[in-house]
């Protein structure tokens, strides 16, 4: 991971051969399923997409406890914007899930299905993240809660899944406990696309950190360009850095913001 | 002025778990302690006595303001009513008794969640709280406990309601397994809801926030408690023995175990909700 901050160009390489070989196993090399045929390749989308989703939240919640613990802002960004590509993933597990319910069930949505539920109340509760974090307007505070919050809904996605799945289910493969009896080729292609899911994972949550501490780094700069200069600083250089694009009133900055948050 | 500047500087709850110490001035009351009796008021209570000392309060400020219980109580009748209408049923049972009876009671309990620290926030609760020397959990438990008990309130109001407005069948063989189905199904509401209302509170949109936070974290709840008590509540239900030895009994301990988990973790998490 330290390598990979050091040199993120040769990550995002990585991705994206990773990325090629995974497509081009899936179509080249991946037998065709025999009930559900071509349409049985967006499994290969659909369920990396949704395992790292679950996982990035639950990262999220980790990461939620260590800026707790530490109180080291920059574990409360590493932890946004883990929670942030998450749902961004998750949305698109639940498009592809749905196109894959679609063409097998015949049914967009199917609520008799504890995988689906589970996930799309999960994804539910995730999206009221950044309305929470945003309706705080006290920098340390909404960091404070936005990890508390990280930290419950981490623990609430297993538990969430043990509740659903309680219930009886008819449809839904189980993935990962099925996935051992996939014929070889499938599996090799369906662990591939896993690793390189989890690659453009990594390689946007590190590209997402990098805007917003560049973006953080050049506030401070304008604050202190400034302050040399004599002017009044403008209104909206003291806004935290998650507190939304809108100019704040009031009276002017007494500090650069970004002395406020330690990147 | 914002509230933190008002308030001494404070050790890190987490830091103040770990040692075993409820606050600092916790050192200071064991010294005091053989000279000076308990009711002096300069010494600080313990968990025992500001736990007392919290729900007093709640309950003192509810009895006098009757702003929750009476509201949570017409709110759930209104919704009956609306459930008559909208269903176009005169009596339901079944799974749609379950289901109208769940929803139901947590739309109400929704209302008090909303307004559990509305007054701590609004009137100072909070700053004479965080000046007191006691225990942040004492707050905690207080108020799950003040929840726990506007919803008994609730459901002794809406409960019968409901078997006289809308079940068809009659409420009696149900009574025992619903008396210890909504037990666990409160216990986990006023956990969760507590941790919910602590969070929302201090927002700018707050109501909108509150019902947003808590209705996905309650989901698990509401499918435990509606899969337990609908065969309760069906024209022909089993006797109890029946109904626990079968298919209630893993609602009941998934339950248990949602009351669990969420227990451990508000109590991990709730100091730093307390901290300014």
């Amino acid at each position: 991971m330290a390598s990979a901050r050091r040199h993120p160009a040769a990550l995002a390489l990585a991705t994206c051969l990773m990325l090629s070989l995974s497509l081009s196993l899936v179509f080249f090399y991946a037998p065709l399923e025999a009930q559900e045929g071509f349409l049985q390749k967006i499994f290969y989308l659909h369920v990396p997409l949704a395992i790292i989703t679950l996982c990035g939240f639950v990262v999220g919640g980790l990461m939620g406890i260590q800026h707790l613990r530490t109180r080291d802002d920059r574990w409360d960004l590493r932890s946004y914007v883990a929670i942030h590509m998450s749902l961004i993933f998750g949305v698109a597990a639940l498009i592809t899930g749905s196109i894959w319910a679609k063409g097998s069930w015949g049914h967009w949505w199917v609520w008799n299905e504890p995988t689906l539920v589970s996930f799309l109340i999960i994804m539910l509760l995730y999206a009221t993240y950044q309305p929470l974090r945003f309706a705080i307007e006290d920098r340390e505070r909404q960091a404070r809660y936005a990890s508390v919050f990280a930290i419950t809904a981490g623990a609430f996605v297993p538990m969430n899944f043990i509740a659903v799945r309680l219930t009886p289910s008819y449809v839904h493969p189980r993935v990962l406990s099925s996935s051992s009896n996939l014929p070889a080729s499938m599996g090799l292609t369906f662990v591939v696309s896993l690793i390189a899911m989890t690659l453009l994972f990594i390689t946007l949550w590190q590209y997402e950190i990098r805007a917003k501490q560049a973006r953080f780094a050049l506030r401070a700069l304008r604050a202190r360009m400034d302050a040399a200069e004599g002017l009044s600083a403008r209104p909206g250089s003291e806004r935290s850095w998650v507190t939304g694009a809108g100019a704040t009133e009031g009276p002017p900055p007494k500090q650069p913001a970004a002395e406020a948050l330690s990147t | 002025m914002s509230a933190r500047t008002s308030v001494p500087q404070r050790t890190q709850p987490h830091v103040l778990k770990a040692t075993g110490q409820a606050r600092p001035l916790a050192g200071a009351r064991s010294e005091l302690e053989p000279h000076a009796p308990t009711a002096n008021p300069r010494v600080a209570p313990g968990f025992g006595g500001a736990l007392r000392a919290l729900l007093r309060k709640e309950l003192l400020v509810e009895l006098r303001t009757l702003e929750s219980v009476p509201g949570m109580s017409l709110f759930a009748v209104s919704v009956f009513v609306v459930f008559h209408f909208a269903l176009n049923r005169a009596s339901i049972d079944g799974d749609l008794a379950a289901g109208v009876l769940l929803v139901t009671l947590l739309l109400a309990s929704l209302l008090g969640i909303n307004r559990l620290f509305v007054a701590d926030a609004e009137q100072g609760g909070f700053d004479g709280f965080l000046l007191a020397p006691v225990n942040p959990t004492a707050l905690l438990v207080a108020k799950a406990l003040a929840l726990i008990g506007y919803l008994l309130v609730l459901e002794l109001v809406a409960v019968p309601a409901f078997a006289l407005l809308l079940l068809g069948t009659s409420l009696w063989p149900a009574l025992p397994g619903l008396i210890a189905v909504l037990a666990l199904a409160d216990l986990g509401v006023a956990t969760a809801g507590t941790l919910v209302s602590t969070l929302a509170v201090r927002t700018r949109a707050r109501d909108l926030l509150g019902p947003l936070l808590a209705l996905p974290l309650l989901i698990p709840v509401v499918i435990g408690s509606s899969n337990a008590i609908s065969p309760l509540l069906a024209v022909h239900p089993p006797a109890l023995g029946a109904w626990l030895t079968g298919s209630a009994a893993r609602w009941l301990v998934l339950l248990a175990l949602y009351d669990l988990v969420f227990g451990l973790i508000v109590y991990a998490v709730f100091d730093f909700l307390l901290e300014d």
